[in-house]
């Protein structure tokens, strides 16, 4: 059937023409929603080429976690778009010298790149998975045993990312008052009040430590 | 492979169908039902006032805050998959790896509790 | 489902295979919006009958018809697109909700293999296409450039995505017994009688998940970004016409997934809880669980006094998140050292 390769078709152009948005919407929250489009359809490519494990993550990570970051940024930005542009001239001549040499370097790693030899006859004929393991068991049998440092740095990368989150933004505002609920519960009727007599024209004197 | 791809079919379908089903029924509402805008209908709800600005101002950093923390334990939870279904070749030693990952996680989980960034003020 | 209504069908070509999948994919989406018109109206029967009210009983017998009346109504309302809002977001935004909404349904098992598309990786499409859920409401609310509606999308933003990590780490442990995320996997590993179905050995897995579902789906105790107190209606303060129903529509249809995911993770889906029954088929078993668990939310609604905001996140992330990860770990560690994991 012509259907993968249609599929390959739509995904790839909705990919490309929603990126080539991201980076030419005027509004921010327009590329970040231009970028989610992106992602998505990538993980259409994904499940394309059989990863479907990786297509779901990018869904799940990327467009379920980091664009809602991006939207959170991007929203809370106060953007002030004349103020955006007026220095764009201004940066035009070291933003082109960056790109060029951004561009350079990857001809030059064009150019000089050379395909494995097997490369070809493995691209001919991809292994086919092995009796029916999926590749999300394909995965787990190797991330946490054979590449287990891999997987315990990937660990120390988040904590690293957890902390410094914390430590960039972070502002604790001073005089808030915070329910404490463990003290909330511990509290018993016998402590916040007592029933008295009063007789009349006397009135009573309250205890100091319960005021 | 190809017996993958036929897996997916029927969701590209469903996906197509949904987004098409979606626009009939916005788009035969605004054919069938009689459109009358005027300018009081059109305005933001507010108290009475028009809007002084745009409604869209800044809100508190906790929000970013939250969403960062969120994506560390998303990835987390995606480490988690793999493990939990080959978890019967990994045995024991898949197992202790998983407790060294989540130990190491806890601990940042731990530091941000004791900084409070997970007090809601 | 699809191969066999292909079966069904003769069998050949490849133009009756896509007969086959949309006749399929019909199946599904006509009984789920009507499942989800009645869901509407049960709904508000059991908050009237909680308080000794009557509810809707004039539309058709017992104000049965009532969800069609007001959907009606709504078709026929003018569809307003507030003058500040940005207008294609605005319009986008319930239809990603309904979209959503329905697509997660695919792969739901309604017997063995019977759902749309039975993927590997069942369990994590439902994850990743409920995790998008978080865009209707985000662009909804940005989009309205209303600020009733910036601020209930904001609060739903956080709030969904707090309760999400606990439902993913509740996956998980329930997954251990399973050894895959195919959804009829899971449904499977609880075979044999009702003993073995998962509530009983996750019962703590259980109460946190059902608890998170509502948080999920913006549920009362959890329904603060529509809080009509404070914030009149969150996000879809300025939606009129179907844009409104979409967002209706969809938020009812979450429900009932959620619902039948209780079912499913937990409850034995499809299975029937009598020894030896073979007359009640396995489908209606799973609406009859649905259903169910649709009831217990509603009543939820009806007794449950709203949460505060930072309470909300005060369970999701300093309640929900850590007991779960030790869950987690416990679990794995038992069926680890028990030799109970699947094969």
């Amino acid at each position: 059937m012509a259907l993968p390769a249609l599929a390959f078709w739509l995904f790839a152009s909705i990919t490309v023409a929603s990126g080539l948005l991201v980076i030419s919407a005027r509004n921010p929250v327009h590329s970040v929603l231009w970028l989610i489009l992106a992602f998505f359809s990538a993980a259409g490519l994904f499940v394309l080429m059989g990863a479907e494990f990786l297509a779901m993550l990018l869904i799940i990570v990327y467009v379920g976690a980091v664009a809602v970051l991006f939207l959170f940024v991007v929203m809370m930005l106060d953007i002030n778009f004349t103020e955006l542009r007026q220095g764009f001239l201004q940066y035009l001549p070291i933003g082109a010298l960056i790109g060029l040499i951004l561009a350079v370097e990857l001809i030059t790693i064009g150019a000089a790149w050379q395909f494995g030899p097997d490369v070809a006859s493995n691209a001919a004929s991809p292994v086919a998975a092995s009796n029916g393991v999926s590749n999300i068991e394909a995965l787990g049998a190797i991330i946490y045993t054979d590449y287990i440092y891999a997987f315990q740095v990937a660990g120390l990368v988040l904590l690293v990312a957890m902390i410094g989150a914390i430590v960039l933004t972070l502002r604790t505002r001073p005089g808030v008052r915070r329910q404490n609920i463990a003290k909330q519960v511990a509290r018993r009727p016998e402590e916040a009040f007592e029933l008295v007599d009063v007789e009349k024209g006397e009135g009573v004197s309250i205890p100091s430590k319960q005021r | 492979m190809e017996s993958l791809l036929i897996q997916y079919l029927p969701i590209l379908i469903f996906l197509g169908i949904a987004i098409v089903l979606s626009i009939v029924f916005v788009g035969a509402a605004v054919l069938v039902a009689q459109q009358n805008p005027d300018s009081e209908k059109l305005s933001a709800y507010e108290c009475g006032f028009e809007a002084f600005d745009d409604a869209r101002n800044q809100f508190d950093v906790r929000f970013y805050l939250v969403a960062i923390l969120f994506i560390i334990f998303d990835l987390e939870v995606a480490f988690l998959f793999p493990w939990v279904v080959s978890l019967g070749e990994s045995g024991i030693y898949g197992f202790w790896s998983m407790v060294i990952f989540l130990g190491v996680l806890t601990v940042g989980f731990v530091y941000e509790w004791n900084k409070g960034a997970l007090e809601w003020e | 489902m699809v191969e066999a209504l292909y079966t069904l069908f003769g069998g050949e070509g490849e133009f009756l295979y896509f007969l086959a999948i949309i006749a399929s994919i019909f199946a599904i989406v006509l009984p789920l919006l009507i499942g989800v018109a009645f869901a509407v109206y049960f709904d508000r029967k059991i908050w009237a009958a909680v308080q000794m009210r009557r509810g809707p009983n004039v539309v058709g017998p017992f104000g049965l018809l009532q969800s069609f009346a007001d959907g009606l109504k709504l078709f026929l309302k003018e569809t307003i697109v507030p003058a500040g809002a940005n207008k294609g977001i605005f319009i986008i935004a319930p239809m990603l909700t309904f979209t959503l909404a329905l697509i997660t349904w695919a792969v739901v098992p309604f017997g063995p293999h019977l759902a749309i598309a039975d993927l590997n990786v069942g369990i994590l499409y439902i994850l990743a296409i409920s995790s998008l859920g978080v865009y209707g409401i985000i662009m909804s609310g940005w989009a309205s450039n209303s600020r009733y509606a910036f601020l209930g999308g904001l609060r739903s933003a956080a709030q969904m995505v707090s309760y999400e990590v606990s439902i993913g780490f509740v996956i998980v442990t329930v997954l251990l017994n399973v050894g895959s995320l195919n959804m009829t996997d899971i449904v499977e590993a609880q075979s044999g009688s009702i003993f073995n179905w998962h509530f009983i050995m996750f019962l703590p897995l259980f109460v946190i998940f059902y608890i998170s579902a509502l948080a999920e789906t913006n549920r009362p105790p959890f329904d603060l970004p529509e809080a009509e107190a404070e914030l009149v209606a969150g996000y879809q303060v300025e939606y009129s016409s179907m844009a409104f129903a979409l967002f209706f529509l969809g938020e009812y249809a979450n429900i009932l997934l959620m619902s039948a995911l209780m079912a499913i993770l937990f409850f034995g889906g499809w299975m029937s809880p009598i020894p030896g029954d073979s007359f009640i088929p396995g489908w209606l078993w799973l609406i009859i669980k649905t259903g169910f668990f649709f009831w217990t939310i509603s009543m939820v609604k009806a007794f449950v006094p709203r949460y505060r905001y930072d309470q909300l996140m005060r369970l999701g992330w300093k309640v929900f998140l850590p007991i779960s990860l030790f869950l987690v770990i416990v679990y794995a560690g038992v069926w680890v050292y028990g030799d109970l994991i699947p094969k």
